[in-house]
């Protein structure tokens, strides 16, 4: 396993230059990403296991079709054989298969079982899907409750530029419709779980990088987790048919190493002394222009400092 | 009774009734009956065909150029419906009234009026759905899937939706009554069930299918009446109910609608390669275990298309294990249609390409379905076009290949004439390859992480995407050609005749009798000799 694994990596790349590149999808892209994630690398392996063994059973498929279509044609003068059944074949080739498909549903359950374990967690956060945006609210971090939450929606700047016969030219606009006003900004090196549920319809959250996507269904709460290894800004989009705008309410995940990401928590929850509000349509601020690198300013926050709930973009 | 004698029985049996009404609307004959089916199909083809080709003109770049998102989700999810309900599955059941009373010996279906009823619901069904789209408020918009809570945000549309799909499940229900009592009954003396052809097991096994399954889909879709209607909250959360409730009821119905709509496709295929590799279908009994193996499974697989709903660990492990189980009777049968062209002596008329070109991008699609069954990784593929690519795969290059393979196969017996195998061939090669074109790049669009059903996106996607749509005019266009072959073959003025046995390898009663077939076949069963059966030999 462990060679094929390396195996896989080397032609992965070989296919996917963007493999470390995992926040953003890139053009040309073939292959999935490998992602930020622990499991995110074990999903991806699956997934280049899986695609290797399909491979492998379509040339000898294939191999034999085309052999036959070339050797066995009237117009060479090919008389056909009579024989109509053979049962030793039959049984070979319906055990090597179950055989193959038991190879691949060990590591299949090996991965399925990590995902599904949200214990132990060292933050929570909620998650809630909205037609057509989506809400954070951090519940907990390292034990203690943190009452901080915010909606999160596609950029100003791309919501202009997608409409029907804009004017704009949408290869003009950086992460056209993978950007956010406000991101959810993450601690690497944490367990973190998350709590999903929508307020409305049927969504779904999924950031690939991250190697999952779980739906948000109104009434009911899913579980996710992740430990994200890299810090980096990751997007993904809503992955459930959710009405109109389901294309136009992407997810931005910003990942910062745990001692940025204290500092960036604390200035959100603390009360600070209030500036005249910032009215609610004012004008996208820095956190649209991506960076690709490391998210290092902590200088200024993303928007007005909020406490709590209330205020949000200027609106709840 | 003396020995049938068809060239006697074509004189007295080829009465048609005169006039429209007569011929076609009261009519109770299987052929025609067919043949309206068949048409039917080709229309809706077209109708979810131009609504594809919206589709893709949309995505042809990223921005919205041409659409409001709301009517592109109203086109994606009545292509959906249109194909499945409007062309795949009439077609099929077209070509089932056509040929199993032929191949069994036959008369006509066990019930010839209901017959009637079931085809004539159809166009009625469908004018309903389609004309929601001239309504307030649109078609529907929520997928062809109508999950709620969003299908019922929907206005005028979800009752005309609900009623029409109503009325396509009781054609369907009454067709597969009457496929199980003609197979059951109808037989003539000699035609054993383990003689009979492929396709005629194939169609048995599928009837039962949809038997069981369509009056669950009835019910999904009832709950879904009551709930916007008449105050239930069988699906919503606040009044005590699950909107995941709903999506197991609707796949416990899907799961095995998809296998309906290739069961079928398996049978065509197997009286085609055999035909034109001058061998017997290796296998036959495999084969008929393996299909009655299939439809038994597609019975335990549903969630597979739920992976993301929350499932606990118990559920999401069985329905992995249970998924993945189908390949391997899906496999014998692969591997069966590749031990019959070897050591065979294969020529490659049209019927034949189709049929390879099946066998080889069902498989394909095969693979990415066996790719989907693993859950960790269908945690990154679900929802993304990775399953478009799979699920067109498997319907485009393997139902639709395999309806125009029979096409071509049986054009000959339904019209007494050659179609012109030139334009066929072209019809074939130019299918194929834009066919691929449009669907292959799918893959990687998913794999790179673009969700389904959306109007517009990040212009990493373009490349890929605009590649697609060149592929899908191509495709569309294409199949201009496919209906330029059946009407010359049909009006066309110097098409040659076809023999009895249009095709040198081709066994089976439906060979017995004349191309054209009259409209009266074996009115006297006829006396089967084993030689002229496909599978006569019992001692495999």
């Amino acid at each position: 396993m462990q060679i094929a694994a390396r195996m896989s990596a080397a032609l992965a790349a070989l296919m996917a230059p963007s493999a470390w590149a995992a926040g953003t999808p890139e053009r040309w892209q073939l292959n999935m990403t490998e992602g930020v994630t622990a499991v995110s690398r074990e999903v991806h392996d699956l997934h280049m296991f899986m695609f290797w063994v399909c491979c492998a059973i379509g040339a000898v498929v294939f191999g034999a079709m085309a052999y036959s279509i070339v050797k066995f044609r009237k117009s060479k003068g090919a008389i056909p054989a009579k024989f109509s059944h053979n049962t030793t074949a039959e049984v070979i080739w319906t055990v090597i298969p179950i055989a193959i498909l038991v190879v691949m549903a060990v590591p299949a359950t090996r991965v399925l079982y990590k995902m599904y374990d949200t214990g132990q967690p060292e933050m929570t956060v909620k998650i809630t899907g909205y037609q057509w945006m989506w809400r954070y609210e951090y519940l907990d971090y390292q034990g203690n409750p943190v009452n901080y939450g915010f909606v999160s929606r596609l950029d100003r700047v791309s919501d202009n530029a997608r409409r029907v016969n804009s004017g704009v030219d949408v290869n003009t606009v950086d992460n056209y419709l993978l950007e956010v006003d406000r991101r959810l900004v993450l601690p690497t090196d944490t367990k973190i779980r998350f709590v999903i549920t929508a307020d409305d319809v049927i969504h779904a959250w999924w950031v690939p990088a991250l190697g999952w996507k779980q739906d948000a269904i109104p009434g009911f709460i899913n579980e996710g987790w992740t430990r994200i290894d890299t810090a980096g800004i990751y997007r993904g989009q809503c992955a459930e048919l959710c009405g109109k705008d389901h294309g136009f309410m992407p997810i931005v995940v910003e990942a910062k190493p745990k001692a940025e990401f204290d500092q960036w928590l604390a200035s959100m929850s603390a009360p600070a002394p209030m500036p005249a509000p910032a009215p609610a349509d004012a004008p996208a601020d820095t956190p649209a222009s991506d960076t690709p690198e490391t998210p290092a300013t902590a200088a200024t926050p993303a928007s007005a400092p909020v406490a709590a709930l209330v205020t949000d973009n200027g609106r709840i | 009774m003396a020995a049938h004698d068809t060239t006697h029985d074509h004189h007295d049996h080829d009465h048609k009734p005169t006039g429209f009404l007569q011929r076609w609307v009261f009519t109770t004959n299987h052929k025609d009956i067919g043949t309206m089916y068949l048409v039917f199909a080709l229309i809706s083809f077209f109708v979810g065909g131009a609504m594809a080709l919206v589709i893709r003109a949309e995505l042809f770049m990223p921005g919205l150029q041409l659409v409001h998102p709301e009517f592109f989700n109203q086109m994606t999810t009545n292509h959906a419906l249109v194909m499945i309900f409007g062309a795949v599955m009439p077609a099929f059941v077209g070509l089932a009234n056509w040929m199993v009373p032929l191949m069994i010996g036959a008369p006509d279906m066990a019930l010839p009026r209901m017959n009637n009823w079931s085809f004539w619901i159809m166009p009625f069904a469908f004018t309903l759905l389609l004309s929601t789209l001239f309504m307030d408020g649109g078609a529907p918009a929520g997928g062809w899937t109508l999950y709620p809570p969003l299908s019922l945000q929907g206005g005028l549309n979800v009752g005309f939706t609900i009623f029409a799909i109503h009325m396509m499940g009781i054609s369907s229900i009454m067709g597969a009554i009457n496929i199980i009592a003609t197979i059951l009954n109808m037989r003539a003396p000699g035609m054993d069930l383990l003689k009979m052809p492929v396709f005629v097991w194939t169609w048995l096994i599928t009837a039962f299918l949809l038997i069981a399954v369509m009056p669950v889909l009835a019910g999904a879709v009832t709950m879904l009446l009551t709930d916007k209607f008449f105050g239930t909250s069988f699906f919503s959360a606040a009044g005590g109910g699950d909107p995941v409730m709903y999506q197991h009821i609707f796949w416990f119905f899907g799961h095995p609608e998809v296998y309906i709509m290739i069961l079928p496709a398996f049978g065509i295929v197997s009286e085609i390669i055999p035909t034109f590799a001058r061998k017997p279908l290796f296998g036959y009994q495999a084969m008929v275990y393996a299909t009655a193996s299939i439809a038994f499974l597609s019975f335990i697989v549903w969630a597979h298309h739920m992976f993301t709903v929350g499932m606990p660990l118990g559920g999401t492990l069985f329905f992995m294990y249970a998924t993945m189980l189908i390949a391997v009777p899906t496999g014998v049968k692969v591997f069966n249609w590749v031990a019959t062209m070897w050591r065979g002596s294969m020529t490659f008329e049209t019927p034949m390409l189709f049929a390879i070109g099946f066998v080889v991008l069902f498989t394909i699609g095969g693979f990415s379905g066996l790719m989907l069954a693993i859950v960790p990784a269908d945690f990154q593929y679900h929802d993304t076009y990775f399953v478009v690519a799979h699920f067109h795969y498997v319907l485009v290059t393997g139902a639709i290949f395999s309806i125009m393979a029979a096409v071509y196969y049986w054009l000959p017996k339904w019209s007494g004439r050659m179609y012109n195998e030139t334009l066929g061939k072209w019809h074939f090669w130019t299918s194929v390859i834009s066919v691929n074109v449009l669907f292959f790049p799918q893959h990687f669009l998913g794999l790179a992480g673009m969700p389904r059903r959306i109007p517009d996106y990040n212009v990493a996607f373009t490349d890929f995407n605009m590649i697609s749509s060149v592929g899908g005019f191509a495709f569309g266009f294409a199949q201009l050609l496919f209906v330029w072959v059946i009407l010359d073959c049909v009006y066309g003025k110097s098409r040659a005749k076809a023999d009895a046995r249009s095709w040198e390898g081709a066994k089976g009663l439906e060979w017995t009798v004349p191309s054209p077939a009259p409209h009266h076949t074996f009115s006297t069963p006829p006396k089967i000799r084993d030689e002229d059966l496909a599978h006569g030999d019992v001692s495999h």
